[in-house]
């Protein structure tokens, strides 16, 4: 047999695990994803790449159910996200079955963490390189959360967050611009044109908007920023 | 958290790293099976024997300020009354009890493991309380991946969570079961008597304590293996209290004190002839 029980992900001299950081660079050339959580709903928006015209657009929809309450979006090896979606909704279901209660967002975040840090420490496997944007609200308190979660196996709760490509001008334009009663328009001016949004509520669970619904906002934005622009010119004349 | 299958995997695997391939022995351990006609009565009549009877009273109840759990005292070995201060309700975390009955050994074994092993690491793990639906299911899984082996436990898992009082029955043959009422134990039927037919929703804790009072002293009246001290706690939202521990003796003393009656005859000494 092969020698498959050696390590590929092992120190380097200086402390790196240089095998975790090409994954984050394979997420960063990813396309972006970006979720911002309000006071009660919570928004996940992904870039779409230009659909080839024969591709039937519905087939590769970014944004996936995990639950009924949570729901899941990533930047980086689409293959690599769906092993890693496929196990996380086995979680769901079989914490359902041994303890009769929905998970939280936080237990399956910690799922799919500790999941991607197991492949940083086996032997004959490489890390996943996605990282994901989790978002949904508590069973029982009607919290809404968003986490992200990374190669390495880290994860942390945001107010608001972006990875993939360009994720760090994305996530300046949050700083600048998120509020506690944020929501859908946020992630869609971040987003710019092609993206694909969903918003999560408590009682309706997920639902993608529609790609009339997207365009109505974007026309929204543009008009509010133009209306902006307006005014700030209007007074430098008269004066 | 995946199923609790470790009682159903076989000992060795038949191929892989860890299997002992010595000898030319390919095949998984066997041992020898006795020779009978019907191995499956064999095995049955193997556990009713080894399977001691569940001599005990206990019961708990869901009514509108919580839950009130009340047990005997007593344990005996056939016709030998071992002991009459048995600890037959186990406290496995602040606001979850559990009642005893069948093996002792086994249900404190286990009510210890549920209270430290699950729960509490599940409180580290989520930093929240486990519900006591969850309780009771993950112990139920474990008592039915044992099941065959010659568990004996009988209990009912009683708590107050988030969803508010919750009350389970779970036993060794794996099943579990949600209700408002239970009781389990020898001393049962007698206590259900009771219970059933005092049983309101809106009582007030002293109520239903004396209601759970009389139900255990009405089994202990009646069931030899059943007797001792009669406990009652009650479950609220802040958690479990011992409520009383009254002797059973005394309780029928209480219940139907002694009253003197009129003497009709007395005996007079009769002078020797």
């Amino acid at each position: 047999m092969a020698r498959y029980d050696r390590a590929i992900t092992v120190f380097s001299p200086d402390g790196h695990l240089f095998q975790v950081e090409y994954a984050l660079e394979a997420v960063r050339k990813g396309n972006a994803a970006v979720g911002v959580r309000g006071t009660d709903t919570v928004v996940l928006g992904v870039e779409k790449k230009s659909a080839a015209k024969l591709q039937d657009s519905r087939s590769v929809r970014k944004i996936v159910n995990l639950d009924n309450h949570i729901a899941l979006a990533c930047a980086g090896l689409k293959a690599d996200a769906r092993v890693l979606i496929n196990r996380a909704r086995i979680e769901c279901q079989s914490h359902r079955l041994t303890v009769e209660d929905p998970v939280t967002v936080e237990y399956i975040t910690r799922y799919i963490a500790g999941l991607q840090q197991k492949y940083t420490q086996s032997g004959g496997v490489r890390p996943f390189g996605l990282s994901t944007l989790i978002i949904g609200f508590d069973p029982y308190t009607g919290v809404p959360s968003l986490y992200q979660t990374d190669p390495s196996g880290t994860f942390s709760a945001w107010k608001a967050n972006a990875t993939g490509r360009n994720s760090n001008s994305i996530r300046e334009f949050l700083e600048k611009n998120y509020k506690e009663t944020s929501g859908q328009e946020t992630v869609v001016e971040s987003g710019g044109k092609n993206i694909e949004v969903a918003v999560m509520t408590k009682d309706q669970g997920l639902r993608q908007l529609e790609e009339s619904e997207i365009d109505g906002i974007v026309a929204e934005i543009e008009a509010e920023k133009a209306a902006a622009e307006a005014a700030k010119k209007g007074p430098a004349r008269d004066a | 958290m995946k199923l609790d299958t470790t009682g159903l995997e076989s000992a060795l695997p038949l191929f892989g790293a860890n299997c002992q391939m010595v000898d030319g022995f390919t095949a998984a351990p066997a041992f020898e099976l006795p020779t009978t006609l019907d191995f499956d009565g064999f095995q049955k009549e193997a556990i009713q024997m080894v399977k001691p009877a569940k001599g005990t009273t206990t019961l708990a109840f869901i009514f509108k300020e919580g839950v009130m759990v009340a047990a005997d005292s007593r344990a005996s070995m056939g016709g030998y009354i071992s002991s009459q201060s048995v600890k037959k309700i186990i406290e496995i975390n602040p606001y979850m009890l559990g009642t005893m009955a069948g093996g002792a050994a086994d249900c404190q074994f286990w009510h210890r493991n549920l209270g430290i092993k699950v729960c509490r690491l599940h409180e580290l793990a989520n930093k929240r309380r486990i519900s006591v639906t969850g309780a009771s299911k993950l112990l139920a899984n474990i008592l039915y991946s044992y099941r065959g082996m010659g568990l004996s436990v009988g209990t009912m898992i009683a708590g107050w969570d988030e969803t508010g009082p919750g009350l389970y029955y779970v036993d060794s043959e794996g099943g579990r079961l949600k209700g408002p009422r239970f009781s389990v134990g020898s001393g049962s039927p007698y206590a259900y008597g009771v219970l059933d037919s005092g049983y309101r929703y809106d009582m007030s804790i002293e109520e239903a304590a004396e209601l759970a009072r009389r139900a255990i002293y009405h089994a202990t009246f009646r069931d030899g293996a059943s007797g001792g001290v009669a406990s009652v706690y009650h479950v609220g939202p802040n958690g479990w209290k011992k409520l009383s521990g009254d002797d059973v003796g005394e309780l029928h003393y209480k219940y139907y004190p002694v009253t003197p009656s009129t003497v009709e005859q007395e005996m007079v000494e009769v002078s020797a002839a």
